[in-house]
């Protein structure tokens, strides 16, 4: 069962490069959703590198916020900074309130036009997920494991090191995976504030009513989505299987 | 409250508060070196930035810096919780009107053309005492109710300054004087699409989670579908349904005459329906599993039959846990409904697109601010009724 399914990943994975790489193969599939002499692929730039710039964005977006968001639940968990422990609560839950179109276009004033107001809306929003999981990794970590761990004369670093991080890094990596699909979801939407993304296909279907374009856009980001989710989905089974032992 | 007061009978006198010392440097750095309001000659040319002091009278600019100072070292020092809460409550109030009379004074007078928008310093001294709020409501810890009626006083207070023309002169409020007939139609369909698809993902994702809960074979299959649907982007998906609802409305009869059509409301509905549906289904499952076998067996040994214990034992347990689900969805669903805008679906994401379309940025926060808003409220009120809906279930529990 498992490694059919892993058949079923494998190909489609096969099939998305070979459409990114070789688009022209698919025409005759998708010639029949367009108007005669309408385009049936993209023909505004190479879906390949379309793909690649979308990936980079949402990349560059979750390794920031990965790192500020661990180190800030690092901090707020520790005596020193235990003052901010409510109040980092509840900015995460009203930050989520916050609609990703709404941290987009309240980041164009401040940022201008392109990738980079993207960026910062894909981090800020990133972020949340993160530090809330990393926050329930840190917090909630078994009782019996910390006294263990402070018997046996371990330093507070070495507690964080050897036991918090790596028992927390399951619940960490969900919110990893969170923010990454979100993420790329939220991309697309930054073609709006043309950012270079595959957003860009699926609004240059919309503009000029091409369901062609709409489709091979949406079903790339679909198809990345679920092969990334599933990939960070197995990876988090592997370590929590191994923290269990 | 009385946990808080021994709470500071037992810190020290003088000792400094580090959220404090935060909230301090972000208003000295707000209130003296970050422009308060923006001035334009019109919509989109560039503006010139103008500190407090430049943006309002002379009486009140010095006054507001008094008051940030107060309240800045009231935040600095380890006061109690209440006397925190009310200073930063006053700033923020002193701000919202102090705002208006920034544009009103700057505004030089029979010129329609002119902006005045809040600037970087005002937005900081907001964010920093409403981190000072959050942080005094999240230490007294108040209950549902009280928790409602300071949401119903704010709301009335920001309701009120708007009746009564505090901020006309703002950039935001010219653009929403310039279109107040189609804003109220483009909230009225934001609003449509956010609660019609919430209504009916629960008509249809209620019992589809009861199935699931007494079908096993059913729940991995459905809830799997349901999964990989929430990965799809939300573009993408509003995208894709343009083909199958525009063929049903060009094939099927009767389904144009009902509105069904490729564009517009009715892919963006369904769009958000599909969305809605996996944390409804998925609560319902998690919520009948959580009833606790005893009392499904003390509802079989009365007698009762499938449909009472559903009725009257199982629901009624599990109704916090779905209510959880219906505040996911409403909130979620209140900012997807923004991006029906790029599909002719309308709300208000076609002041967003609109805005940046045109590098009107006060547009954009046409849209954006009452998006905001209405997701935050909803988030607000329907976090007390779950509070409130969780604490009946307990004390029904312990009777």
């Amino acid at each position: 069962m498992a490694s059919l399914s892993n058949l079923a990943r494998l190909s489609v994975l096969l099939l998305l490069l070979v459409f990114l790489l070789q688009p022209i193969w698919f025409e005759p599939l998708l010639r029949p959703l367009v108007q005669a002499n309408a385009p049936a692929i993209y023909n505004r730039g190479s879906l390949f590198w379309l793909t690649i710039l979308h990936l980079r964005t949402v990349f560059i977006a979750t390794v920031a916020a990965t790192v500020v968001a661990v180190s800030l639940a690092i901090l707020v968990t520790r005596k020193a900074g235990a003052e901010f422990l409510p109040v980092s609560r509840s900015l995460v839950n009203i930050g989520q309130t916050f609609p990703p179109v709404a941290v987009l276009a309240l980041a164009v004033p401040i940022f201008g036009f392109g990738e980079k107001p993207t960026l910062i809306a894909l981090f800020l929003y990133g972020l949340l997920p993160i530090f809330e999981n990393a926050l329930t990794g840190l917090t909630t970590l078994p009782p019996a494991v910390m006294e263990a761990a402070r018997g046996a004369g371990m330093t507070e670093r070495q507690q964080l090191f050897k036991i918090e991080l790596p028992l927390a890094l399951p619940v960490i990596l969900t919110g990893i995976r969170l923010s990454v699909v979100i993420s790329l979801a939220t991309a697309t939407i930054g073609s709006t504030v043309a950012a270079k993304t595959l957003g860009e296909v699926i609004i240059a279907g919309l503009q000029s009513n091409n369901l062609a374009f709409v489709l091979q856009g949406g079903l790339i980001v679909a198809v990345l989505a679920v092969l990334i989710h599933d990939a960070l989905q197995g990876l988090e089974r592997a370590l929590s299987s191994r923290a269990h032992v | 409250m009385a946990i808080g007061i021994i709470g500071d009978t037992e810190r020290k006198p003088l000792a400094f508060d580090k959220l404090g010392a935060i909230v301090a440097a972000l208003a000295a750095y707000g209130a003296l070196l970050a422009p308060f309001a923006t001035f334009k000659a019109n919509r989109i040319v560039q503006g010139e930035t103008r500190a407090i002091w430049e943006a309002l009278p002379p009486l009140l600019g010095y006054g507001l810096i008094a008051l940030v100072t107060v309240a800045a070292v009231i935040a600095l020092l380890r006061t109690p919780l209440t006397v925190r809460m009310a200073s930063a409550l006053a700033v923020l109030v002193a701000l919202c009107f102090l705002a208006g009379a920034a544009a009103d004074n700057l505004t030089p007078p029979d010129n329609a053309y002119a902006r005045v928008s809040p600037a970087s310093g005002f937005w900081i001294l907001l964010f920093a005492f409403a981190l000072l709020v959050a942080d005094a409501l999240t230490r007294l810890n108040p209950g549902p109710v009280v928790r409602l009626l300071f949401l119903a006083a704010v709301l009335a207070l920001v309701g009120g300054m708007l009746f009564a023309g505090v901020w006309d002169g703002l950039s935001i409020l010219k653009e929403y004087a310039s279109r107040a007939d189609t804003f109220w139609a483009e909230a009225g369909r934001h609003l449509t699409l956010a609660l019609g698809s919430l209504a009916a993902a629960t008509v249809v994702g209620l019992p589809l989670g009861i199935l699931c809960h007494r079908v096993d074979r059913l729940r991995n299959s459905v809830l799997g579908v349901l999964n990989a649907i929430q990965t799809i982007p939300s573009i993408a998906l509003f995208g894709i349904l343009i083909a199958p609802l525009g063929w049903i409305a060009a094939y099927v009869p009767g389904a144009a005459a009902i509105g069904i059509r490729g564009i517009g409301v009715a892919p963006a509905f369904v769009a958000l329906f599909l969305y809605s549906l996996l944390p409804v289904v998925a609560n319902t499952v998690v919520g009948l599993a959580g009833v606790p076998r005893a009392a499904n067996d003390a509802a079989r040994g009365l007698g009762m039959t499938d449909w009472q214990r559903l009725a009257t034992v199982e629901f009624p347990l599990a109704f916090p846990v779905i209510l959880t689900a219906i505040r996911i969805v409403l909130v979620q669903n209140i900012g997807l409904a923004t991006i029906a805008a790029l599909i002719g679906g309308g709300g208000f994401g076609v002041f967003v697109f609109q805005g940046i379309g045109q590098t009107a940025m006060d547009l954009v926060l046409l849209g954006a601010v009452p998006t905001v808003v209405l997701a935050f409220a909803a988030a607000i009120v329907l976090d007390a009724l779950i509070e409130m809906a969780a604490s009946d279930r307990s004390q029904g529990r312990a009777a």
